[in-house]
């Protein structure tokens, strides 16, 4: 086990995995929108950095994943973007126009 | 590094994303989010991933956070923000279990991967044909450019969902609200200050980006960072959404991306670059990215209309 955790890959890929299940948790147990979209991030970001750990080898990570997870970050940036513009809109509604707005069409 | 640096790395990354997810305060949880995308970006660079440290320290700590953030405050200025719940006790436990199950079993799977090479091989064999210095830039623009040539299409296609959120009348209109400091304020002198270093250090991250860690993803969020400070500043207000100068520069990017892939295409290799060009193509590929990748990333920030055209 401490052979393994000395490995710097294996290290941060399993601080990837424990993140998964950390943002796992916060995604289905808080209520808050914002906080759901943070969890969902450290969700992504824990994937990355185990995908980046066992990608990694004595000279560096692999620079196949690296590029992957550049992408991913920004993709996970435009989910968020969206998402976020998506919670302030239905702030901004409030129920009862909602159903006015319905009623108009 | 040493190896107590990376378990102490480890910890603050796993206690800053605990703090930002069940946290009692909504704001701290953000901040804490912050911080935790800067943990993170060290760890890259204690991997030794230069670049993937310099996108995650821009966009997933910066531009995450500025958005957020925005995010926060539009919920609460509509009086929107809710109040967390607590569940009860044997919710919280089962849910816990199973969270633990899941990261324990991707822990088993990572510990019992069986041993490999990698493609850092193969990759520096082929880096030659496209006469690239940086191996991370020859995987996102040439071996796995189609990747990102849809990952720039999902940004644009990110604003275009953002603008249809536009409030009724207001299409076209003027994003966010109108910013005003005092002229001889900290805000203004660093809206002054700032982009100027801001435009160096984004020139000089896409101009190295071919042979050494950068590109046009990290300069372009270092350019929309520079726009945000100045609008914060007040020294410019936010463009109209309806300006055709600003849609030609959000999907100038893509479309010379796309133009290049066609190009190939009539030379017999789609999706392919001349033999020979690659270099060239790449190159302005990534100069007109990153202007695309900066107005769309400031745009995604400025969020929908909030002010008649």
């Amino acid at each position: 086990m401490m052979e393994l955790l000395a490995e710097r890959g294996s290290l941060f890929a399993l601080t990837g995995a424990a993140l998964i299940a950390l943002g796992f948790y916060g995604f289905i147990m808080r209520r808050a929108l914002i906080r759901r979209l943070i969890a969902f991030n450290v969700i992504g970001s824990g994937i990355f950095l185990l995908f980046g750990g066992t990608g990694y080898f004595d000279d560096g990570v692999d620079p196949v994943p690296q590029a992957l997870i550049i992408t991913g970050i920004v993709v996970a940036l435009a989910l968020t973007a969206f998402a976020a513009a998506l919670a302030v809109r239905l702030a901004q509604s409030g129920d009862d126009e909602d159903e006015n707005a319905e009623a108009g069409r | 590094m040493s190896l107590a640096f990376d378990l102490a790395l480890c910890a603050l990354i796993l206690g800053a994303a605990g703090l930002a997810v069940a946290g009692r305060n909504l704001f701290g949880s953000v901040v804490f989010y912050i911080v935790y995308g800067v943990l993170i970006a060290l760890a890259w660079v204690s991997l030794g991933a230069a670049d993937v440290a310099l996108a995650e320290a821009a966009i997933g700590a910066g531009v995450t956070g500025v958005l957020l953030i925005g995010a926060w405050q539009g919920m609460k200025d509509a009086g929107g923000l809710e109040a967390e719940i607590t569940q009860s006790l044997p919710v919280r436990v089962l849910a816990g279990l199973g969270a633990a199950a899941l990261g324990g079993l991707i822990g088993f799977a990572i510990l019992s991967l069986p041993g490999h090479e990698g493609l850092t091989g193969p990759v520096a064999e082929n880096q030659p044909a496209v006469n690239l210095g940086n191996p991370v830039t020859a995987v996102l623009l040439s071996f796995r450019a189609y990747d990102t040539l849809l990952e720039t299409l999902v940004l644009s296609a990110a604003l275009a969902a953002v603008w249809s959120l536009t409030p009724a009348g207001l299409w076209g209109g003027i994003p966010g609200p109108k910013h005003t400091t005092r002229p001889d304020g900290v805000m203004a002198s660093f809206g002054r200050l700032l982009p100027p270093l801001g435009l160096l250090v984004a020139v000089y991250l896409v101009w190295a980006g071919a042979d050494q860690p950068g590109g046009a993803f990290q300069a372009g969020t270092v350019l929309a960072a520079v726009w945000i400070l100045i609008v914060l500043a007040g020294l410019r207000d936010e463009p109209r959404l309806s300006s055709l100068t600003l849609r030609v520069i959000v999907i100038a990017g893509p479309l010379v991306f796309l133009g290049a892939a066609l190009a190939g295409a009539l030379s017999g290799l789609a999706l392919g670059y001349p033999e020979g060009h690659a270099r060239t193509l790449i190159l302005i590929i990534e100069y007109a990215l990153t202007l695309s990748i900066a107005a769309t990333l400031a745009l995604l920030i400025a969020g929908p209309a909030r002010r008649a055209p």
